[in-house]
């Protein structure tokens, strides 16, 4: 493992232990903690300051130190957890994150904001606790001779079969507290079996007790007992001196003399716990959920193959189709098991890329926070559907959008308290953030119950900048559209935390990037929703295969509303040569592909050809004119950008049945054409009205 | 480039030479991944004249240039009998299809000669160095330079 990877599975186990932190802290604050739950917000934050301490990240871990002592108050209950506390205690958490985060950038940490934390978790400490902090970073694994008040304490430890599997040496760690002050160490050797044969050699029968005198806390004792916490029973106690050596050392003493500093060289007939030995505590030993680290182009690889795979099916079907067979059931019956297997393991492969939002949302709750402590706003933040899963790319391409569009939601959409109880809504504003599954499409979608969009101001923005003319009349789909274009910002005051440049046009290419969608909707005085649609997985998505102009071409389904057959009267014309579908008395534009993509037009008339009626960002449905509708399929998404580049209206391409390519259509970048074409027309007649003036 | 000492102690280089437009090119051989008959291509839209389409090469999409057209001759009227070479760069793979192949030439470095400098074109832009063999002169082309212009053009 070189450097950067161990520093890479640190932050990957900073990930879980901040979920765990955060989760605890959650609980903590419904009220549903138990001293198991203060216990693991401890143990999150304390592991997090070890490991953190090995990379010397002196930010990180000592913000966590002083986290940690307040957190040691509150598990021995020497500090009451009001909400005020609680309050800190969450923040604390957050500025954790941070700066965990910080370190994974290699940033310097944010001091503004990491300051006046650790102020407050020091204002719930003792005056002396308080002192203690300015030194006490660098000394922790020290003894702490310099304190009045140290005491003794008795360490009793028995391996777990685990402990002596994953390579632990008790002899390490007897040496590493030996390190910490005076140390008597002894080992209990009741447990061994009298008679030879009863030996297990997986099993461990040795308990070792340390007493270390001059300690002022358990903190630099668990610190040594950091990874084999959970491997070995543990018990820490403050001076318990009596009978903590058990008489039946004196039984076998030439078989096991107290041990000083080299024990057992070779652990292996020491292994394991027998059920009723007196050391064992109540808590069981927590074993991780098992996972596997595996390098994701690995991963690719196996992705592409599997894609490969699908392709062949697909050939393979195509040939058999195509000679003719006799309807020779066996066949085709071998031909959907093979169709199936396929799937399944293809499902599986991008199964390996999947991983619940959690984290995601969890950092997300935190920007919420942030934005709203910033505000002085007063929210409530609720997630749903954390577990469901996503493409490991999709999670990570999504963080900035939503962190935009939670900042938006805190800052725009909510309104402040005053407000709020004004228009007799309750003072505290709730945000949501969802994740559901919805036939084969991930939908996450950010709800605030805040004023809804100002249209009226949407629009007068719209008008000075130019997007729109001013006696245009837009639908209210229309209006929230004009949001993602480029440049648009509805902020009248920039704050800080919004109008940093970055607007909800970069949202949308992010989304879009993924093959997503967005879309708004929202109702004056009650709120606005953002969805997000977006796939499953991006190497694989449903098309639906067309011929045009001589050329087989790819829609994606996902974007595909209906398909129509035409009849003369659902026909109108408009201009020259544009024409509008009739459809449930409303008209949509048509468009020909074959000319908006400049090949060969095609010959038939209108009435002889399909209609796909495409929902689509830019100018809400569309009616796309294709030739023919071949076949409905799953494909295996290329990229051309690597080899040749972006073509406007073209998304990727992928190989058929027959081996030959089809180019797969960006159906919102084919209606966006004929909305930015008229918005330069409208640009250039603005400026033509302006040069006249 | 690649370089190698031959017996004499001189570095040689290998090209595969090549007829576009009626003219003699060649391209290094360690940039050549494969040399394919003509096939039926995939138009592209809003594509230059130069593009002829792509291709499925064993599972990737290659795009297919015109070389003569390319560097700014007419345009090749594909047929059968021409050829397509599929060169690389780095991780870029592209498809060029030429009148012919030739052979294959082992020439000695200090046998290339420098562009003589002339009214720039697309030819001589995407030239950097010419071959002397026997009465003939053999242009090398330049992938880089050549390719450059291509994803500009289409980005």
């Amino acid at each position: 493992m070189t450097d950067t990877a161990i520093l890479d599975a640190f932050f990957e186990e900073c990930e879980d232990l901040l979920v765990a932190l955060s989760d605890g802290l959650e609980d903590m604050r419904e009220g549903r903690a138990d001293s198991e739950t203060v216990n693991a917000v401890f143990r999150a934050v304390h592991s997090i300051k070890g490991a953190a301490g090995a990379f010397s990240l002196d930010d990180l871990v000592g913000f966590a130190h002083t986290f940690e002592t307040v957190l040691d108050d509150v598990r021995s209950d020497k500090l009451e957890t009001d909400d005020e506390l609680l309050r800190v205690l969450q923040r604390a958490g957050d500025i954790l994150a941070n700066l965990v985060d910080a370190a994974r950038d290699s940033n310097p940490a944010d001091r503004d904001q990491v300051d006046p934390v650790i102020e407050e978790l020091q204002s719930f400490l003792g005056s002396e606790a308080a002192v203690e902090e300015e030194f006490v970073f660098e000394a922790l694994s020290l003894s702490f001779d310099d304190t009045g008040n140290a005491a003794r304490f008795v360490v009793r430890f028995r391996p777990g079969q685990e402990f002596y599997a994953t390579g632990n040496d008790p002899a390490l760690l007897i040496a590493a507290l030996q390190a910490l002050g005076p140390c008597e160490t002894s080992v209990t050797s009741a447990d061994l079996p009298a008679e030879f044969d009863a030996f297990t050699w997986n099993d461990g029968y040795l308990t070792w007790q340390v007493i270390i005198a001059d300690q002022q806390n358990d903190l630099a004792i668990r610190d040594v007992f950091q990874f084999a916490e959970d491997l070995c029973d543990l018990q820490i106690s403050e001076e318990d001196v009596e009978g903590a050596i058990p008489d039946e050392e004196s039984a076998l003493p030439d078989v096991v003399p107290p041990v000083t500093l080299e024990p057992a060289d070779d652990p292996t007939p020491e292994l394991g716990v027998s059920p009723d030995t007196p050391t064992k505590t109540e808590k069981p030993i927590k074993r991780a959920a098992s996972t596997l680290r595996v390098d994701p182009e690995r991963v690719d690889r196996l992705i592409n193959a599997v894609g490969e795979l699908i392709i062949n099916q697909s050939v393979i079907s195509q040939r058999i189709d195509e000679a003719a067979l006799p309807n020779s059931a066996e066949l085709h019956g071998d031909l959907d098991d093979y169709k199936l297997l396929a799937r399944e393991i293809q499902e599986g492969v991008m199964a390996i890329r999947a991983q619940p939002v959690k984290p995601l949302f969890q950092r997300m709750l935190r920007i919420g926070r942030e934005a709203a402590d910033a505000t002085g706003k007063d929210i409530n933040l609720i997630t749903e559907g954390e577990a469901t899963e996503v493409d490991k790319i999709v999670v990570e391409r999504l963080a900035d959008p939503l962190t935009h569009m939670i900042r938006n939601a805190v800052d725009h959409g909510i309104e402040s308290p005053e407000d709020r109880a004004a228009t007799d809504k309750p003072p505290t504003g709730t945000l949501r953030l969802t994740a559901s599954q919805r036939s084969g499409s991930i939908v996450i979608e950010i709800i605030d119950d805040g004023a809804g969009l100002n249209r009226k101001r949407i629009k007068e923005i719209a008008v000075s900048k130019g997007l729109i003319a001013a006696d245009a009349t837009l639908s209210e789909q229309e209006i929230d559209h004009l949001l993602f274009a480029p440049g648009f910002s509805t902020a009248s005051v920039v704050t800080n935390l919004s109008g940093r440049g970055v607007g909800m046009d970069v949202v949308k290419t992010a989304i879009t990037a993924l093959g997503g969608r967005i879309a708004i909707s929202s109702v004056a005085g009650q709120g606005t929703t953002f969805s997000i649609t977006l796939p499953l997985t991006l190497a694989v998505m449903d098309g639906m295969i067309i011929h045009i102009g001589g050329q087989t071409m790819v829609v994606p389904i996902a974007s595909i509303l209906e398909s129509i057959r035409p009849s003369p009267a659902d026909l109108a014309e408009i201009g020259l040569s544009n024409h509008l579908l009739r459809i449930r008395g409303d008209y949509v534009p048509i468009i020909d592909l074959a000319s908006r993509l400049g090949i060969a037009p095609s010959s038939h008339t209108l009435t002889d050809r399909v209609l796909l009626l495409l929902q689509t960002e830019s100018v809400s449905q569309c009616a796309l004119a294709v030739d023919d509708i071949v076949d409905q399929r799953q494909v295996v998404v290329k990229s051309m950008q690597g080899s040749y580049g972006q073509i406007s209206g073209i998304s990727g391409a992928t190989i058929l049945g027959d081996g030959k390519i089809a180019l797969i259509i960006d159906p919102d970048a084919i209606a966006a054409v004929q909305s930015t074409e008229r918005n330069a027309q409208i640009k250039a007649r603005k400026e033509m009205s302006h040069a006249a003036t | 480039m690649l370089q190698h000492d031959d017996p004499k102690g001189e570095k040689q280089m290998e090209f595969v030479t090549l007829v576009a437009g009626g003219q003699s090119f060649c391209i290094e051989i360690t940039q050549i991944r494969e040399i394919r008959r003509w096939s039926p291509v995939t138009l592209l839209p809003h594509s230059p004249p130069y593009v002829l389409g792509v291709i499925n090469l064993r599972g990737a999409v290659i795009p297919i240039l015109d070389l003569a057209a390319k560097l700014g001759f007419s345009a090749i009227a594909p047929t059968e009998r021409h050829v397509i070479i599929i060169t690389a760069i780095e991780e870029r793979i592209v498809g060029l299809l030429v009148e012919s192949v030739s052979e294959i030439l082992g020439v000695q470095t200090d046998m290339v000669r420098e562009t003589p400098k002339t009214e720039e074109d697309a030819a001589t832009r995407a030239v950097e160095g010419i071959i002397p063999v026997g009465d003939n002169m053999i242009k090398i082309i330049n992938l880089d330079a050549l390719l450059q212009s291509t994803v500009a053009t289409a980005a």
